[in-house]
């Protein structure tokens, strides 16, 4: 079905709806490669005016991407929760943007309409949100998971402690976890990507990770993220994983990409939920997302590379992840161009997924052939901490040396702990203050040489 | 004038400095408040500011040609369709693609059929050819010359992604061609080159279709090695009679690393 519309005497008319989606989008560079962006400023008003007068009924009855064709297509119309629909069933895409905002819309009421949303509809209407609008209403979703400790309580921001190391050196990345953990990062996960596909190295480094974590009994959750089936196939052989970590798109073509597909994440969930490690709850998956990922496998099917994003959301949606983590600036300026581009598209990943109920973080980064700097990671930063977002990434220095892209550092974590009152999870910050690592308001407390967790590496160098 | 530590009292520093060693992640920085000391946080604007410029930098064409000549190679100059840097980051496909120009130069190149191919491309970092290239090109002829390879012009290629070399070797009625090519800078690396191997090159050629030698440079994968590496690989290639997933590296696999993201180059 074609959407027209009139602007005096000129004449816009869009092909379908992911075609207006799509013209609605604001700018960025993987929409532009695709040929789908706006051909000027004015189309891409118009397309908004004309997106924000379609009813959300309308979603429900014009896939974007054909239910025959795409398993992720089935898995979004076949689990729509229609009565959790039902208060917001009469509303435009301009009218949701106005009940989302509105003061009777609290927490509680945004819960409710979650599994109501689908991806295409929170993309939507996202299109028609100024980054104010973003972060005023994913602040009201709270979305709160469990391993080992709890994830996602308002007014706490868990930190993923990312310590790489170019060759997997087992010193190495030890270092780097006391470094993080001196500086009271690690609440969301201790994660650590591998340079090798060597299922013997990986489960050296899970090993390592999980002996860490027991012997000083820290409250958190241990992962290294590897494909799924080395993670399957680690499980066999009795690794200690508590997390089963994957990188998903929003598409079925997309995600064979990734070689993956929804049968394979439902097998691994199993399989982990089967060993029973987590103490507080059952969460124990983990995905990574980013825009510009179908496009990049040729996969996108005329579709925007934002609304591409929302769906692999709903992927992630199916398997109640502990965490789900927008990679926003690594994939390159071909996708996202500059600092204004990123910090864009972090927010509304951040909004699109806390909306559809995911606990939401974000991997605030990017490459050195971007157009970016500390300064756009820092505004991203602070916005997406007011906005109450579950989660970020913690590299020492905010340099990976291993990925070659810069993230959030430890210090980046107190910053913003500091300028907004963010706590820790709260088995985590006990944790700390037991180590007197932290004071009891969350504070670092200086640390000697005599500090215990110290003694990993002593005598090793 | 700096003062010293003793004096200022504000910083706070981490006694786990001698971790440093185990690895280049920026350990033990020490703090002001919760923030980030001085020194540091300008070192960091330093290493930053060098992979951006190794990312802007043109390759030094000229130089590269030059110093192939010494070593008895010819060169031929290339481009692709992208127009300026500003265009390549932002359209791959036009990296990965000739101008009208340099596709009727390669034609009209007197090259023989069923060579080895070499390509060498700024990709992300010109600074990783310019520097490596050459000396590369240097350690792997006489291994593959021993092979029996015979080896053809070597196609110096401003703007270039890799899978321009498809382009480059069917239009040279090549065998294979090897793309070395400078890879995503970081901060540590600003000049790290990749090599990727295509066997029977023809536009169209998908990523699984190429094998890729990665992180080559002195403090990475050291070039003696890669070239070894590469002269096993084709050689590999040769009797499969062809490259990609088929063909595993099985002295040690050495594969780009990934967060599971695509790193284009």
């Amino acid at each position: 079905m074609a959407y027209t519309s009139m602007l005096g005497t000129r004449r816009y008319r869009f092909p379908d709806l992911k075609t207006l989606m799509a013209r609605a989008t604001p700018a960025r560079a993987g929409d532009r490669l695709a040929g789908l962006a706006a051909d000027s400023a004015e189309e891409r008003v118009v397309a908004r005016m004309r997106l924000a007068e379609v009813p959300l009924t309308e979603f429900l009855g014009q896939a974007l991407i054909p239910y025959e064709a795409d398993e992720v297509t089935r898995l979004i119309v076949d689990t729509h929760d229609r009565a959790a629909f039902a208060p917001i069933a009469h509303l435009t895409v301009g009218d949701f943007r106005e009940w989302l905002l509105s003061d009777e819309t609290d927490s509680a009421m945004l819960a409710r309409v979650a599994r109501g949303v689908t991806p295409e509809m929170a993309a939507a209407v996202s299109k028609l949100m100024r980054n104010q609008d973003l972060i005023l209403v994913a602040a009201k979703c709270h979305v709160v998971t469990r391993f080992r400790n709890t994830i996602g309580l308002p007014g706490h921001l868990a930190v993923r402690l990312q310590p790489n190391h170019p060759t997997d050196d087992a010193l190495g990345i030890a270092a780097s976890m006391l470094d993080g953990l001196l500086y009271g990062a690690g609440d969301a996960v201790i994660g650590v990507n591998p340079a090798s596909d060597s299922l013997a190295v990986i489960h050296d480094l899970l090993r390592l990770m999980d002996d860490v974590r027991a012997r000083f009994d820290i409250p958190t959750q241990t992962c290294v993220l590897t494909h799924v089936t080395n993670t399957l196939a680690l499980i066999e052989r009795g690794a200690p994983v508590d997390l089963v970590f994957q990188s998903i798109a929003g598409t079925e073509a997309a995600n064979r990409g990734f070689g993956i597909d929804l049968g394979m994440l439902a097998e691994a969930r199993e399989a982990a939920q089967a060993l029973r490690r987590g103490t507080v709850g059952d969460n124990v998956m983990y995905f990574e997302t980013g825009q510009g990922s179908a496009l990049s496998a040729n996969a996108h099917h005329g579709v925007d590379q934002q609304t591409c994003e929302a769906r692999a959301y709903a992927v992630a949606r199916h398997f109640q992840p502990l965490l789900v983590n927008t990679v926003v600036g690594f994939i390159g300026p071909e996708y996202l161009y500059d600092g204004k581009e990123i910090i864009r598209a972090g927010l509304e990943d951040h909004f699109c997924g806390k909306l559809l109920g995911l606990p939401m973080g974000c991997d605030i980064c990017y490459t050195n052939h971007a157009e970016a700097d500390q300064d756009d990671m820092d505004n991203l930063l602070t916005l997406l901490a007011t906005a109450g977002i579950n989660f970020i990434i913690g590299v020492p220095g905010a340099d990976d040396v291993m990925l070659n892209y810069q993230s959030t550092s430890f210090h980046d974590a107190l910053y913003v702990r500091q300028l907004l009152g963010l706590k820790r999870a709260p088995e985590f910050e006990a944790w700390l203050e037991a180590m007197q690592i932290t004071r009891a308001d969350g504070r670092l407390l200086p640390q000697t040489a005599s500090a215990s967790l110290l003694d990993l590496t002593r005598g090793r160098l | 004038m700096s003062m010293d530590d003793r004096q200022r009292q504000w910083l706070q520093s981490d006694p786990w400095a001698h971790l440093a060693s185990t690895t280049p992640a920026r350990i033990a920085l020490g703090r002001c408040g919760v923030s980030v000391p001085t020194g540091e946080t300008l070192r960091f604007a330093l290493a930053h500011a060098q992979a951006r410029d190794a990312v802007h930098a043109p390759m030094a064409v000229d130089d590269i040609a030059q110093a192939l000549r010494a070593q008895g190679f010819d060169s031929i100059r290339v481009q692709s369709q992208a127009v300026s840097r500003d265009v390549y980051l932002q359209r791959p496909d036009l990296g990965r693609r000739l101008d009208a120009d340099s596709l009727a130069r390669l034609q009209a190149s007197a090259s023989e059929p069923d060579e080895l191919v070499f390509a060498v491309g700024d990709g992300l970092s010109a600074l990783a050819v310019d520097r490596h290239a050459v000396p590369l090109l240097a350690l792997a002829r006489p291994l593959l010359e021993a092979q029996g390879w015979r080896i053809g012009p070597v196609v110096l290629a401003s703007l270039a992604r890799v899978a321009l070399g498809d382009e480059i070797g069917a239009a040279l009625k090549a065998r294979a061609v090897v793309v070395l090519i400078g890879e995503r800078p970081g901060l540590s690396s600003p000049d790290s080159m990749g090599l990727y191997l295509t066997y029977a090159p023809r536009p169209g050629r998908r990523d699984a279709e190429r094998n890729c030698i990665s992180n080559v440079r002195p403090a990475g994968l050291a070039l003696p090695l890669a070239a070894r590496k590469l002269a096993w690989m084709l050689d590999r290639a040769r009797e499969l009679g062809c490259s990609g997933v088929a063909l595993k590296d099985e002295s040690d696999a050495i594969l780009p690393a990934s967060p599971g993201m695509l790193a284009d180059i």
